[in-house]
C-alpha cells in the first residue's frame, strides 16, 4: 500500500518527517519497505500559461508556443506535442531545469526556432505510464485549472510529497485503507486521527424509484448497500484528486471512477460504480452464477461463471463479478448521467477462489478477502455519492438501498494483567497497559485485573487475548522486552541414533575424499526412475514450474550426474562426489511417498593426479568398492553383504557393476555406468554407487564383544589357481571358507592374472590362507591336513588346477 | 728397555695412530691387533714372569692401565668416526623440505550442512531435540493445523507444490512442529525441538530464488515460557552463528501460526551495524521470523492454551550462509559445482 505522506498528515498528526516514520512503523507495527521521495532529483520545472500558439515555419508537427512562465516576459518554447493548444496550462521545464533520469534542459535551437525550455509531458518527470492519465499519454500534459504561472509545477502535482510503501501482511488490511494507517501512526505517537467528515446532501426523488436491491442469501453478502446519483456529468477529476490517486499508485479515469477509487483509498472499502441507464431491468439481486453462465469482465474478458461465483445482477443478467471486478455491460463511460454505487461487504472465501479461478485479482478482492471495516460501509457510501454529487453536478438520490447489513459493534476481548506479564516476561502494571491500549482507540475497563478491551469494528484482526498481547508488546516496543533464557525441567538434547549414524555416514565419505553435494529432490521423469534399489510406482507434483522439475527422485544418483554435468561443463575432470538424502518411493495403491534415507557417490577421473612424487591414480570399480566396504564396515553388519554381479541395468556397465544383497534384500548398487549412456550423457567414465541406509539401519549388528590378542602363532598356505574366466572370486573364496576346517583365519587374495602362458578361457588367481589355534601352537601336519582338504575341493567343485 | 717403558711407548705409538684412522673397519683390527691375545700388551704381560714378585703387580697394574686407556682411545674414536658415518648417512638422506607434499584429498562436508550443523550442534547443548519430519506432507499438517485453514489469504504468502488435493511438499519446517505437539507427553516435561531440512516452494529458480531450500524449526513448550525467554534464545543463537558481538532486534511481523509474530534483525556482522552494501546501509540484517505460538496451534494439536505455551522460530540456512559468507547466487547450493563446494573448510 502506497502511503501518501501530505494525505496522511490531513488525518492525524505526525510530529516526524517520512523518513523516520517509515523506521517508526516499522519498529511497531508494519513493515515500511521503502519510502520515496517524489520528484527527488527534480528542479526548476514550473507552471506555464501558453498565450500564443503558431506553427513552425520549417515543420510539419512543431509549434512556436510563447509561454507565461511567471516572468517578465513571455518564454518562447518549439514544442512538438500533438496535443498543444492556445490558453493550456502545462508544466515547463526551464532551461538548467533537471527532469526524469538526471536529462538536463538547455536552451537552444530547433529548425532555426529559439526553444527556451521545454513542454513536459508526465512520463519525462517520472510518471509510470501505468499512472498517466490516458488522455496525455501520448502528449503533453493540461492542468485542468488555472494555477500561477512560475509557480513550482511539482507542488501542482503533488509531486513534492513522499511515498511510504507499507508491506501489509494479511493480518493488517484494516491499513489497506488511510484511515486504517492513520490509526496505526496515531496509536504510534499517541495522537487521534481527525476525519472531518461531510455530510451527504441528498435530492427529493427517492433512490426507490430507480431500483431495488436484494440478497439472495446474507452469508455471500453479509452486508449490501446502495446509492444513486443522477444527473451528472462524466469528467476528469479536479487537480487534487488526480494527484491523490497517481501518488497513490492509481492512474485517473474519471471523476465517476476516480471517486470509487478515492474511497477504496481512503476507507479500504471497495466500491462499484453502476451505469444506470445500462442496467436492463432494475431489480439488483445480489445471487450465486448459474453454472456456465457468461460475463464480460471491464478488462474485456469473457468468462463462464460456475455456483460458487457470486455475481451482482439486475435482475435478469449478471452485471458484475461480486467484490472482483464490474461486468463491461455496466460500465461508466462518457456518456453516464445516472450512477450506481455499491458499497458492499462479501463472503471472503468465494472472493478469493473467485478471484484466483479467473485469475482477476485486484486491489478491491484482495481487500474482501482479508476483511474490510465493516463500520464504515455506509460512511464510504455516503462519502462517494457527496463527491460524485460535487464533482460531477449531479444530484443525490434520496436514501439509500439495503438489501442486507451488519450492525457494527465492538468485540469486547477480556485479558489480565498477569496474562500479559506472563506472556511477554514483563512486569507490567495497570496504567501502563491501559494507556496503550487507549492509544489505540480501544475503550477500556478494568476490573479486578482483568481488561475488558472493547475493539472498534476497525480491527477485525483481534479476536483473542494473544492479540491484545501482541498489541500491547509492540506499541510498548520489542527492544524494551527482556532477554532471558526458558528455565524448564531439566531436558536432554542428544541425536536419535538414526541422526547419529546419518551424520556419521556423511562424516566418513568425507575423510575417504567425497565432497558433500545437495542435489534437487524434484527431477525429470526419466531420472527420477533411474538406478532404482527398491521399487516406486512415481510421485508427480501437480503443477510443476519445469518439467525439470516436476517428479520426486527414487535415487540419489542422477542427482549426482546432474552435477557431473555441471562440473565436466566447467572443464573440472575428476570429481568425488557424495549426497546423503531421501529418496521418494510410493508403493502401488498408495498416494503418499515413503520417504528412504540414501546415500550415493559419484567418481569420474584421477584420485590423485600425477606430480613430481606421485603417479597418476584413476579410479576404477574396485577403488569404489573399497569406499563402499570401509562404509559398509562401520555398519558392523551381522551378515555380509553379497556383490552379484548386475547384467541388465539400462545405465550401468553390464560388465563392471553389481547389486549388494544383504540378507536377501538388494541393499545398493554400484558400477560404472554404462559406455552408451555416458556417451549419450557426455560424460567421461564414471563410477557410482547407491546405498539404501534404511535397510543398513535396519540390519542386524554384530556383537561388540573385546577379544585378546592371539598369543599364539598363525601360519599362512599361499595357493594359486588357475580355473574358467567365468568363476567368481566370491565361489573360489566360498569353497575356501567352508573346507578350510575352523582354523582358517583369513583368505587374502592376492594376484589375479589372465594372459601370457595362460590359456585363453582361463585365469589364475592366488591366495594366501592363514591358520591359527588360539588354545595352543599350530603343528605342521594340523595345517598340511587343512590345507589339503582345500586343494582338493577346489579341484572338484571348480575344476581348478592348482599350479 | 723395561718393561714400562715399553708399555709407555707401545700408548704413545698406538694413541697416534688410532686417532689418525679414518675407517671403522680399520679400526676394529687395529683394536684386535693391539688388545687381542697376540697383540704386543698380551706380550708384554707375558713378559712379567721374567720379573720380580714385588715388581709383578705393579708393572701388571700398569699394563692393565696403559690397556685401559688405550680401549679409552679406540672407543673415544670409535664414536667420532660412527658419528661421522652418521653425519655422512644424514647428509645423503637430506631432502628439499620446501618440494610439495603429496595430495591427500578429504571431502567437505556442504556449507549448507555446516551451517545446520552448527545450529545443531548449539541447540542440543540447550537440552533441544532433533526432530526429523517428512518432506511429504499434508495439507493438515503443513497448513490446517497451524491455523492457516483453506482458502486462507496466508496461503499466499508460500506457493506451494501438491500432489492431488491433499499432499504436497512441505513449504516449511512448522509441519513437524505440530506433529510433535500432537504426540508429545507433557506430563514427561517440556517440549524443546528444533527442525532442521528441506523445504519446496513454487518458485522459478534464479539468484535470490530456488524451488527448494532449507529451513530450521524451533519450537519451546512449556508452562512458562515468556516472550523475553525467546529474545534471549533468539540472541544466544545469533550470537553463536555469527559473533558474540551481535545483538538482535524485533518487529513485528504476521504468521498465522505465531501470536506475537515478529521479524527479527541481526546487527550487520560485516560492518557491526555502521552500515554497508552487505545490510543496505540500515545496519541490520533480517536473519529469521518468529513467535509466540498461536493458541489456536495449541488447541489443534490437543494442547490446552490456558496451561502451556511457548515461541516458535524459523531460519534459513541457505539465507544464513549466503550472508554470511556473501553467496551471491542460490543455485550454487544446488549445482554441485566442485570448486564451489570444497572451499568451505570446517571452521571451529
Amino acid at each position: 500500500m502506497d502511503v501518501s505522506y501530505q494525505w496522511l498528515k490531513e488525518l492525524v498528526d505526525v510530529p516526524v518527517d517520512a523518513d523516520t516514520l517509515g523506521e517508526k512503523v516499522s519498529r511497531t507495527g508494519i513493515e515500511v519497505d521503502s519510502v520515496t521521495h517524489l520528484g527527488a532529483g527534480l528542479k526548476k520545472i514550473v507552471i506555464g500559461k501558453v498565450m500564443d500558439l503558431i506553427d513552425h515555419p520549417d515543420s510539419d508537427h512543431l509549434h512556436i508556443a510563447q509561454v507565461d512562465t511567471g516572468d517578465d516576459e513571455l518564454r518562447q518554447i518549439v514544442c512538438g506535442a500533438p496535443n498543444i493548444e492556445k490558453g493550456q496550462t502545462v508544466i515547463v521545464a526551464m532551461p538548467g531545469a533537471r527532469i526524469a533520469d538526471n536529462q538536463k534542459i538547455k536552451r537552444g535551437k530547433m529548425r532555426g526556432v529559439v526553444s527556451d525550455g521545454m513542454i513536459c509531458a508526465l512520463q519525462e518527470l517520472g510518471f509510470s505510464d501505468a499512472i498517466a492519465p490516458k488522455a496525455y499519454s501520448d502528449g503533453i500534459y493540461v492542468f485542468n485549472e488555472d494555477l500561477k504561472p512560475g509557480s513550482d509545477a511539482l507542488v501542482a502535482l503533488g509531486w513534492d510529497d513522499s511515498i511510504l510503501d507499507f508491506e501489509i501482511t494479511p493480518n493488517r488490511a484494516d491499513a489497506l485503507g488511510m484511515r486504517g494507517v492513520a490509526w496505526e501512526v496515531g496509536a504510534t505517537y499517541n495522537k487521534t486521527p481527525h476525519f472531518n467528515d461531510q455530510p451527504v446532501v441528498e435530492g427529493d426523488k427517492p433512490v426507490e424509484d430507480y431500483l431495488t436491491a436484494k440478497v439472495d442469501d446474507v452469508k455471500d453478502a453479509p452486508s449490501y448497500q446502495m446509492r444513486v446519483v443522477d444527473g451528472v456529468k462524466i469528467q476528469d477529476s479536479p487537480l487534487w484528486l488526480q494527484r491523490r490517486l497517481w501518488n497513490a499508485g492509481v492512474r485517473p479515469i474519471n471523476n465517476i471512477v476516480d471517486v470509487t477509487n478515492l474511497i477504496m483509498l481512503g476507507y479500504g472499502q471497495p466500491l462499484h460504480a453502476f451505469d444506470y441507464n445500462k442496467l436492463e431491468n432494475h431489480e439488483i439481486l445480489v445471487r450465486r452464477a448459474h453454472d456456465k453462465e457468461a460475463l464480460t469482465t471491464l478488462d474485456g474478458n469473457d468468462h463462464e461463471l460456475d455456483s460458487e461465483d457470486i455475481v451482482i445482477t439486475d435482475g435478469l443478467k449478471p452485471v458484475a463479478l461480486a467484490g472482483v471486478m464490474g461486468g463491461l455491460n455496466s460500465e461508466i463511460t462518457d456518456d453516464t448521467t445516472t450512477v450506481v454505487i455499491e458499497s458492499a461487504c462479501f463472503a471472503p472465501t468465494n472472493i478469493r477462489k473467485t478471484a484466483l479461478k479467473y485469475n482477476l485479482r485486484s486491489q478491491a478482492s484482495s481487500r474482501f478477502e482479508k476483511g474490510i471495516n465493516v463500520a464504515d460501509i455506509n460512511n464510504a457510501l455516503d462519502e462517494a455519492a457527496r463527491l460524485m454529487a460535487e464533482l460531477g453536478n449531479g444530484t443525490v438520490a434520496k436514501g439509500h438501498l439495503s438489501a442486507s447489513a451488519i450492525e457494527p459493534k465492538d468485540t469486547i476481548v477480556k485479558i489480565t494483567l498477569d496474562r500479559i506479564n506472563h506472556v511477554l516476561g514483563t512486569d507490567f502494571d495497570e496504567a501502563l497497559v491501559t494507556d496503550l491500549f487507549k492509544r489505540l482507540g480501544f475503550g477500556v475497563e478494568t476490573h479486578d485485573g482483568e481488561f475488558a478491551v472493547a475493539v472498534p469494528p476497525r480491527r477485525w484482526d483481534i479476536a483473542i487475548d494473544s492479540d491484545l498481547i501482541e498489541e500491547v508488546a509492540r506499541l510498548y516496543g520489542y527492544d524494551n522486552l527482556p532477554s532471558t533464557l526458558p528455565t524448564t525441567t531439566m531436558t536432554i538434547g542428544q541425536f536419535t541414533p538414526k541422526q547419529a549414524r546419518l551424520r556419521r555416514t556423511r562424516k566418513i565419505l568425507e575423510g575417504l575424499g567425497l565432497s558433500q553435494a545437495i542435489t534437487y529432490s524434484l527431477v525429470n521423469a526419466e531420472e527420477a526412475h533411474q538406478f532404482a534399489i527398491e521399487s516406486s510406482e512415481g510421485t508427480k507434483v501437480s503443477w510443476p514450474m519445469t518439467q525439470d522439475h516436476a517428479v520426486l527422485r527414487e535415487n540419489l544418483i542422477a542427482g549426482l550426474i546432474n552435477a557431473e554435468q555441471y562440473n565436466v561443463a566447467r572443464k573440472q575432470a575428476d570429481l568425488a562426489l557424495y549426497e546423503q538424502g531421501r529418496v521418494f518411493l510410493r508403493k502401488p495403491g498408495h498416494v503418499r511417498p515413503e520417504e528412504h534415507e540414501y546415500v550415493a557417490g559419484l567418481f569420474t577421473g584421477n584420485l590423485t593426479s600425477k606430480n613430481w612424487h606421485q603417479q597418476a591414480e584413476s579410479v576404477d570399480f574396485y577403488y569404489v568398492k573399497g569406499v563402499v566396504d570401509h562404509l559398509l564396515g562401520d555398519y558392523r553388519l551381522d551378515q555380509p553383504v553379497e556383490y552379484v554381479a548386475l547384467k541388465d541395468d539400462p545405465q550401468l556397465h553390464p560388465g563392471q557393476s553389481a547389486k549388494l544383497v544383504l540378507a536377501g534384500e538388494t541393499i545398493g548398487l554400484i558400477g560404472r555406468l554404462h559406455p552408451g549412456f555416458e556417451h549419450a550423457e557426455g560424460l567421461p567414465e564414471t563410477y557410482v554407487f547407491e546405498l539404501n541406509l534404511e535397510a543398513l539401519m535396519n540390519a542386524d549388528r554384530s556383537e561388540m564383544a573385546a577379544k585378546p590378542a592371539p598369543k599364539f602363532p598363525e601360519m599362512t598356505r599361499d595357493i594359486a589357481i588357475l580355473v574358467d574366466q567365468a568363476v567368481e572370486n566370491a565361489a573360489i573364496v566360498k569353497v575356501i571358507e567352508q573346507v578350510g576346517g575352523k582354523f582358517l583365519r583369513d583368505v587374502t587374495l592376492f594376484d589375479v592374472y589372465a594372459g601370457a602362458n595362460i590359456e585363453g578361457h582361463k585365469k589364475s588367481l592366488a591366495y594366501t590362507l592363514t591358520y591359527r589355534r588360539d588354545d595352543q601352537t599350530l603343528t605342521e601336519d594340523e595345517v598340511n591336513a587343512a590345507f589339503a582338504k582345500v586343494t582338493t575341493a577346489l579341484h572338484d567343485e571348480l575344476g581348478a588346477t592348482i599350479r | 728397555m723395561d718393561l714400562k717403558s715399553k708399555l709407555e711407548e707401545l700408548f704413545e705409538q698406538n694413541q697416534a695412530k688410532i686417532k689418525s684412522l679414518h675407517d671403522l673397519d680399520e679400526l676394529n683390527q687395529t683394536r684386535i691387533n693391539l688388545l687381542g691375545k697376540k697383540g704386543p700388551i698380551t706380550e708384554v704381560l707375558r713378559g712379567m714372569k721374567d720379573l720380580d714378585a714385588t715388581e709383578r703387580p705393579k708393572v701388571g697394574a700398569y699394563a692393565n692401565k696403559i690397556k685401559d686407556n688405550l680401549q679409552d682411545v679406540i672407543a673415544e674414536r670409535k664414536a667420532v668416526l660412527e658419528q661421522a658415518v652418521i653425519d655422512q648417512k644424514l647428509k645423503q638422506e637430506t631432502i628439499d623440505v620446501t618440494l610439495p607434499g603429496d595430495v591427500v584429498k578429504a571431502g567437505t562436508p556442504h556449507i549448507l550442512t555446516q551451517i545446520m550443523d552448527d545450529i545443531e550442534e548449539f541447540f542440543i547443548g540447550q537440552g533441544y531435540q532433533v526432530i526429523d519430519g517428512p518432506e511429504v506432507e499434508e495439507d493438515h499438517y503443513n497448513f490446517e493445523m497451524l491455523n492457516i485453514p483453506k482458502n486462507h489469504p496466508a496461503r499466499d504468502m508460500q506457493d506451494t507444490f501438491y500432489m492431488g488435493n491433499d499432499l504436497l511438499m512441505r513449504s516449511q519446517t512448522s509441519p513437524v512442529q505440530a506433529r510433535t505437539l500432537e504426540v508429545h507427553d507433557f506430563s514427561k516435561g517440556p517440549l524443546k525441538m528444533i527442525s532442521p531440512g528441506r523445504v519446496y516452494r513454487r518458485d522459478t529458480d534464479d539468484a535470490t530464488h530456488s524451488h527448494q531450500f532449507h529451513q530450521v524449526e524451533g519450537l519451546v513448550i512449556d508452562k512458562h515460557i515468556t516472550m523475553a525467554d525467546l529474545k534471549g534464545t533468539l540472541l544466544a543463537v545469533a550470537q553463536h552463528v555469527f559473533g558474540k558481538d551481535r545483538t538482535i532486534r524485533l518487529r513485528p511481523s504476521y504468521f498465522p501460526f505465531t501470536e506475537p509474530s515478529v521479524e527479527v534483525d541481526v546487527s550487520c556482522f560485516r560492518c557491526g551495524g555502521r552500515g554497508c552494501a552487505i545490510c543496505k546501509y540500515s545496519g541490520w540484517i533480517e536473519v529469521l521470523g518468529a513467535g509466540m505460538v498461536h493458541p489456536n496451534v495449541l488447541t489443534n494439536a490437543g494442547v490446552d492454551p490456558k496451561v502451556y505455551g511457548g515461541f516458535a522460530f524459523g531460519l534459513g540456512p541457505d539465507r544464513f550462509a549466503m550472508l554470511k559468507y556473501g553467496i551471491d547466487d542460490i543455485r550454487s547450493f544446488y549445482q554441485g559445482d566442485q570448486r564451489f563446494l570444497s572451499q568451505f573448510q570446517q571452521e571451529g
